[in-house]
């Protein structure tokens, strides 16, 4: 089981091996398209390549609610609850 | 009573391609579709791809193809023991393209059938003729993947229109006194049959078409919409996040089973070539598979769209026409789409 933070640190990895951002600017109010720029093809190499780091099932329907890192690390950590 | 005569190895012997002569661009699309030319690179990688006209037909783009793999093969039409021609888009339930194929490359008793499998299906192509040419079924077989996607889709439909193209791709495989065509990897997962395919089914197109026979138009019926969305004539709609995940996800995995089935190391390789569906799927797959950067890549998609079961040997014959020195490397291919359904092998490149 992750905390939080571990779960931003792991999500933060995730981003910069897909983007190229620098781990510090994925912060939990960010957007993952207004802010940190992420297209709809980043966000599903992000989606899964979380499944496979954190254990969890992310469902295609469930990609689009997640706007913010807050809102990625808030449903990793319930899904592994 | 006998059995027929084992055969060790199986290669593929020469290759051919089919391209079509209408270009069609990202600008032409969007005349069709709410779309953007930056948008359409960006997340397919797709430039340009080609078209039949209409006097051309999938049989037509397969005898193309096959003519050529079979010079560069040396092997005569009648030395053909079986003619394959994996394709989604030959208008005609039955007969099949391959026996008309067969008859006009003058191959004809051979067996000849189609493979309705897709973007897999020039992979399940490659695993029946390795099979048929090892098992002693036949010594040499056609395998060809031939599409005419333009005429399955409505340019309108803006989840897959813009991403297809039509053309045809060919080999012969044969005997070989080494090993040239690895273990296929191959498989089909009929839970996500609904991720992408027909609009609707023949037996809709029946019902369609006695309604507004009865109605007295059925010139208005093809054009119209019925209030499902559907068009007289059934055309290809997919579900791209679903089929973008489960490509990137397990594909990447079917790819390292076909290595490590063939004993291969990544290393090894001189090129891959994936199914040419979407580039940041190949790029991605890329990452997943730790590719060195000394494996050449197929990116033909930039030029060609997504061909289906054509697009890997499009891309094959286009690698080896550029950098001819890969030919007698090893290319590791995978091929994955509509069933939904993969298959995937090394071979050796002719
Ligand atoms: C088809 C594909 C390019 C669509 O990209 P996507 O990022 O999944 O697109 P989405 O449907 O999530 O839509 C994301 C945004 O792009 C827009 N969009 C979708 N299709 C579009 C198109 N053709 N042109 C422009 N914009 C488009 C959407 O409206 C949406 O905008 P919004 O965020 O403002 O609402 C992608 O899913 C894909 O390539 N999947 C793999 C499909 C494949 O290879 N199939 C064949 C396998 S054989």
């Amino acid at each position: 089981m992750a905390s939080n933070e571990e779960i931003l640190a792991g999500l933060a990895e995730i981003v910069n091996e897909e983007t190229g951002l620098a781990p510090e600017a994925v912060e939990l109010d960010k957007s993952f398209t207004d802010d940190l720029d992420i297209d709809s093809i980043s966000m599903m190499t992000i989606v899964v390549n979380a499944e496979e780091k954190f254990g969890v099932r992310i469902p295609d329907e469930e990609v689009k609610n997640l706007k913010t890192v807050g809102d990625a690390v808030d449903f990793i950590a319930n899904a592994q609850a | 009573m006998r059995q027929s005569q084992l055969r060790e190895h199986s290669r593929i012997l020469g290759m051919g391609a089919f391209r079509p002569d209408v270009i069609v661009t990202n600008d032409d699309v969007c005349q069709w579709i709410e779309s953007s030319d930056e948008w359409i690179r960006q997340r397919t990688g797709i430039v340009t791809r080609h078209r039949a006209g209409a006097d051309t037909s999938v049989v037509d783009m397969a005898e193309g193809a096959a003519l050529e793999a079979l010079e560069k093969a040396g092997i005569e039409a009648s030395q053909l023991g079986a003619v394959i021609v994996s394709t989604v888009s030959h208008p005609y339930a039955t007969p099949s393209a391959a026996a008309a194929l067969a008859d006009r490359l003058g191959a004809t008793p051979a067996p000849a059938f189609d493979i309705s499998a897709a973007c897999a299906g020039y992979c399940y192509g490659i695993a029946q003729g390795d099979a048929l040419v090892r098992s002693g079924a036949a010594e040499y077989v056609l395998v060809v993947g031939a599409e005419k996607l333009s005429d399955v889709i409505d340019n309108s439909e803006r989840t897959i229109s813009f991403l297809l193209g039509d053309g045809a791709g060919a080999v012969v495989i044969g005997p070989s006194d080494t090993p040239g065509i690895g273990p296929s990897v191959w498989g089909s997962d009929g839970s996500k049959w609904d991720v992408i395919g027909m609009t609707h089914s023949l037996s809709d197109v029946r019902e369609l078409s006695l309604a507004a026979e009865a109605a007295g138009s059925l010139s208005a019926a093809a054009a119209e919409r019925d209030e499902d969305g559907k068009k007289l004539w059934p055309t290809l709609r997919q579900d791209g996040q679903s089929v973008f995940r489960w490509a990137v996800w397990e594909m990447a995995k079917v790819a390292q089973r076909a290595l490590d089935e063939a004993g291969v190391k990544p290393e090894e390789l001189a090129a891959f070539v994936p199914h040419q569906a979407n580039m940041r799927i190949i790029d991605e797959m890329i990452k997943q598979l730790k590719l060195p950067e000394s494996v050449a890549v197929a990116r033909d998609i930039a030029d060609a769209g997504n061909t289906s079961a054509a697009s890997i040997p499009l891309a094959t014959h286009r690698l080896l026409q550029e950098n001819p020195q890969l030919s007698g490397g090893l290319a590791l291919q995978i091929g994955f789409g509509a069933g939904l359904v993969f298959g995937a092998q090394v071979i050796v490149l002719p």
